[in-house]
């Protein structure tokens, strides 16, 4: 059996356990086993990734196998991994096994909740592993149904609408995604009268250009919808400031780099020619995301308003990245997927255990909570750092590959579209910065937080799971970079040679 | 009548004879032991459906005004699929003392309308056509009436029964129509003479509001909500589920097989019909609170939904369309069955009145979900399936656009989808819907439609066999 199917198959397990748990702490063991076990899973995958392919020849597809599924329209369940599906697995892994941890005293209907993050989770996995484009459509929404009641049920403030709004603009941008997809399969030229839904197949083939001028959009904008594309973002600080801990970790460290890894696998691969065509108008659009987000997070005053805006900020950078079509803004965009990812992981769960305790998320409101749990308080700057882009962490390595690229590009439209990027890092600095000093230095400002405990040791063990694998990205980057650079060599032949 | 004749009518064959069955059998049960009818109807029934299911080869009957085809027996089978899960669902309300006294009649009233729908699909000339048409509806009246000592109910037969004969009317004129242009009423000879001309595709436009009227389609929808509120849960489902199911099969035969060259022209008539369909629908249903009006409006967009695969007019075309009304069958029946069962157990069929429903009655949340998130097209079940297939009918023929009208117009269905689940799940409710326990029948067929909800899509084999009669029977 294909070892990338055990990426399904173990989660469904785990569900199917937890159906038959009777209190809370049985279910939470097993919602951690089974996500150790994932987590175990993708660490070797890595580690298998890195130990059999050296720089040169990265980018083979391993544990490639593929089913016929639906002969007439030559649907294929067909999983495959290259390089930079892995690190995403990884990833995905990683913050799902943090999530499930910081859910550990989630006592209002535990098991249906470990449930659907757990089938969260599977749809991620899945939409990783499978290259043909009808299954990742299918994984793709199988979080729909989880990811609503996840919120509605389990979340904070106004939940029903706004879980109501990120479950409709989600679909809405799914539903351009079912157009593009259907065109590009009809575009495709027919063997022994088929058609196909295979990407790396479809990657040998030009589009026709016309075509390629309809549906390029399409698909841009449906999977934009999901990585914050302005003016699409709407959905983002509300969802993620409504949900429980757990889902805003894994929506917007994992979710929203869907989006962007659609953008870049569906609409940039498969369709270069309007890429290089059309790519000013949606350079713009990213542009405005990464420059609008930070002033967002400026503006606030929730924490996980702030947090969703600035994640607005940063995933517009991996889009803008993307867009640079060169090597080396896509070796950054692709970086920052997973640096962000594990970054804004870590300020969710944080925000979380501080709202635990002090039962409010307005910074006016804290101060001085450094003091009272410093542990929790480290972690928060630590988090910062990151997000600041300091050298050291993992967001400086993708954001200088980015901006690197960009400035390879030596039009003005490209170079002022760059400077307004860039200096989205000082805005950043500014939030960080000023919201650190806020909340957590100073003085006390309400009594009541002197009595506060630190972090438990299932708090503990999420963070620092978080923070290592930052650390480890930004220290020493080189196991990463080639990976994703080894795999990208293909890839760029494609988008390059036109 | 030689053995192979009868294999060939054996659905109209044996529906007659276990309808004929059950109407002599009721004249001898007393009258306090009626409701033993319930029990003899559903095996007599289950019979039926099970010997449909015994593979045959297909033929011709009278001349050619009767055709069976490995197809049409398949779209039988599903219509006698839906029929007996809804009468497994139907046994609560029938046990109920007021309606002691006329069990036999619905059972006996849904089989001679099926036997109706069964002619209609085999139908090889537009007069026998016409027959099954008029033997489908006129029981249906009736049924839509079974409540006749309230008025909504006898309301919605009188309002089905005039419009239904109006719309024959407006369909035979159409008929005439076309036998004037071509002097023959048999589909062969038809479909060889059928040109764009005037008289040919005015005659085409009556008989597709005939039609539209069965599918409700917009703008001939307006006796739906009425109706389906009026009626007795179980009717409704039969007239969203078998009288839509039958509807719809016969549309895509004979539009695939009769009226096959002027698919030009009538493409653009639908184009413009699936985007007032699903979008009418949609808008109404937004604003319903009484369920069985919302699943009505929800089944005026689905149906929607269906003619996108009838664009595709190609054997992806007939596939999609018969794959997405198995699977409907199962949607809608779950979700009928979970509203009946309320409705038995507690008299409550608004949508505000199913808060907190998951506290004290979770299977049956759990079933009502999967029913709407699959009527809503979500994966992994089986909606998804069936809309994904219509929608790359549509795009097969190049129709991109509307396909993204028709997916954006799922998203807005999901919106209303989502207001059901999240009265159930969501929504505190001091007084919910106490817990009971439903009847084993009903238990049985919501057993039955919760595992085709999840199984359907998946099974790409069903797909494929459906595939292989689509191309038996268009080639």
């Amino acid at each position: 059996m294909n070892i990338l199917n055990l990426f399904i198959i173990v989660p469904l397990l785990t569900v199917v356990v937890i159906l038959f748990s009777k209190s809370i702490k049985t279910t939470r063991v097993i919602a951690a086993i089974g996500m150790t076990i994932q987590l175990l899973l993708a660490s070797w995958l890595m580690y298998y990734y890195l130990s059999h392919f050296g720089v040169n020849d990265l980018h083979k597809m391993i544990f490639v196998s593929d089913k016929v599924w639906f002969p007439t329209l030559n649907i294929h369940y067909a999983v495959g991994v290259d390089g930079i599906a892995v690190a995403m697995i990884l990833l995905t892994a990683i913050v799902i096994f943090a999530g499930v941890f910081v859910s550990w005293t989630m006592e209002n209907l535990h098991r249906e909740f470990f449930i659907s993050l757990i089938i969260l989770a599977t749809g991620v996995f899945g939409f990783f592993i499978s290259y043909d484009l009808f299954t990742m459509l299918l994984y793709y929404e199988l979080a729909v149904i989880p990811m609503y009641l996840l919120i509605g049920i389990w979340g904070s403030g106004p939940k029903e609408a706004h879980a109501m709004k990120l479950t409709l603009m989600l679909m809405a941008g799914s539903a351009l995604i079912i157009a593009g997809l259907l065109g590009i399969y009809f575009n495709t030229p027919t063997i022994d009268g088929h058609h196909t839904f295979n990407m790396y197949e479809i990657a040998r083939y030009k589009i026709p250009l016309k075509a390629q001028r309809l549906f390029f959009p399409l698909t841009f904008v449906g999977f934009g919808v999901l990585g914050a594309l302005f003016p699409f973002h709407t959905w983002s600080p509300d969802g993620h400031a409504s949900a429980p801990t757990a889902v805003s970790m894994l929506h917007a460290g994992v979710l929203m780099k869907l989006g962007t890894y659609g953008v870049f696998r569906v609409a940039i691969f498969l369709m270069p020619e309007a890429a290089h065509e059309m790519g000013w108008f949606f350079i713009i659009l990213t542009a405005t995301s990464v420059i609008y987000g930070a002033f967002g997070a400026i503006m606030q005053k929730d924490l996980k308003y702030i947090n969703a805006y600035s994640s607005v900020s940063h995933v517009g950078m991996i889009t803008f990245g993307l867009l640079m079509m060169n090597a080396t803004a896509i070796d950054g965009a692709i970086l920052q997927m997973i640096s962000h990812g594990i970054m804004t992981a870590l300020f969710f769960a944080l925000i979380g255990m501080i709202y635990g305790r002090t039962h409010t998320r307005n910074v006016y409101e804290m101060g001085g909570l450094l003091r009272v749990i410093p542990f929790l308080g480290t972690m928060y700057v630590l988090a910062g750092f990151a997000s600041l882009g300091l050298p050291g962490f993992s967001g400086f390595v993708a954001e200088l590959n980015i901006f690197a690229g960009a400035f390879m590009h030596h039009d003005l439209f490209h170079r002022v579209a760059t400077i307004i990027v860039i200096s989205s890092i000082v805005v950043t600095a500014v939030y960080i910065l000023r919201f650190v000093g806020i909340m957590l230095m100073g003085p006390i400002k309400n009594e009541e937080h002197l009595k506060l405990k630190d972090a438990t040791w299932y708090e503990k063990l999420s963070t620092i799971t978080l923070v290592v694998s930052m650390l480890g990205i930004g220290l020493y980057p080189v196991w990463l970079t080639n990976t994703i650079l080894g795999s990208l060599k293909p890839i760029m032949l494609k988008i390059l040679g036109g | 009548m030689d053995l192979h004749s009868i294999i060939l009518l054996r659905h109209e064959l044996l529906l007659t004879i276990a309808a004929i069955g059950v109407l002599f059998a009721d004249l001898f049960v007393p009258e306090d032991r009626k409701k033993s009818m319930i029990t003899v109807s559903l095996v007599v029934f289950t019979i039926v459906t099970l010997v449909g299911f015994i593979p045959a080869n297909g033929g011709t009957l009278f001349g050619g005004s009767f055709q069976s085809t490995r197809m049409t027996d398949f779209m039988k089978d599903i219509l006698n699929l839906a029929v007996l899960l809804i009468f497994l669902q139907s046994t609560g309300y029938l046990s109920k003392p007021e309606n002691s006294w006329k069990v036999s009649e619905f059972f006996v009233l849904i089989m001679f309308t099926l036997i109706g729908m069964d002619f209609m699909i085999s139908a090889g000339d537009f007069v026998i056509f016409y027959i099954g048409l008029e033997t489908a509806s006129i029981p249906v009246a009736g049924l839509a009436a079974y409540d006749r000592m309230k008025s909504k109910s006898a309301e919605a037969g009188v309002k089905l029964i005039l419009l239904s004969a109006m719309s024959s009317g407006v369909m035979l004129f159409g008929l005439s129509l076309i036998y004037a242009a071509t002097g023959s009423i048999y589909f062969s000879d038809i479909a060889l003479q059928v040109k764009t001309t005037p008289l040919i595709v005015l005659g085409f436009i009556f008989f597709l509001s005939g039609l539209g009227f069965k599918l409700s389609i917009v703008p001939f929808h307006l006796w739906t909500a009425d109706v389906y509120e009026g009626a007795p849960i179980n009717i409704t489902a039969f007239l969203s589920v078998v009288s839509k199911g039958a509807a719809a099969f016969i549309l895509v035969i004979i539009l695939f097989s009769v009226f096959k060259n002027i698919s030009q022209s009538w493409e653009w008539i639908l184009y413009a019909l699936v985007i007032v369909t699903i979008t009418i629908g949609n808008l109404f249903a937004l604003r319903q609170d009484n369920i069985k009006r919302f699943l009505a409006f929800s089944s005026i967009t689905q149906v929607g939904f269906l003619l996108l695969g009838v664009m595709g007019n190609n054997d992806i075309g007939m596939t999609s369309v018969v794959y997405f009304m198995l699977i409907y069958v199962f949607t809608n029946l779950a979700a009928f069955g979970v509203v009946e069962a309320i409705y038995n157990a507690s008299g409550v069929e608004t949508i505000s009145g199913y808060r907190g429903l998951y506290k004290t009655n979770p299977l049956l949340s759990l079933v009502m979900m999967l029913a709407l998130f699959s009527l809503a097209g979500i994966p992994p079940l089986a909606g998804f399936f069936g809309k994904f297939f219509l929608f790359t009918s549509a795009a097969s023929q190049g129709f991109y656009i509307l396909v993204v009208i028709a997916a954006l117009n799922a998203t807005i269905s999901l919106y209303y989808y989502l207001k059901v689940v999240k009265a159930m799940f969501i929504d505190p409710n001091d007084e919910p819907v106490e817990k009971f326990r439903s009847t084993w029948p009903m238990r049985i067929s919501l057993f039955i439609t919760a595992i085709g909800i999840i199984y359907v899509g998946f099974a790409s084999n069903i797909f494929e066999f459906i595939v292989s009669l689509a191309k038996d029977l268009l080639h």
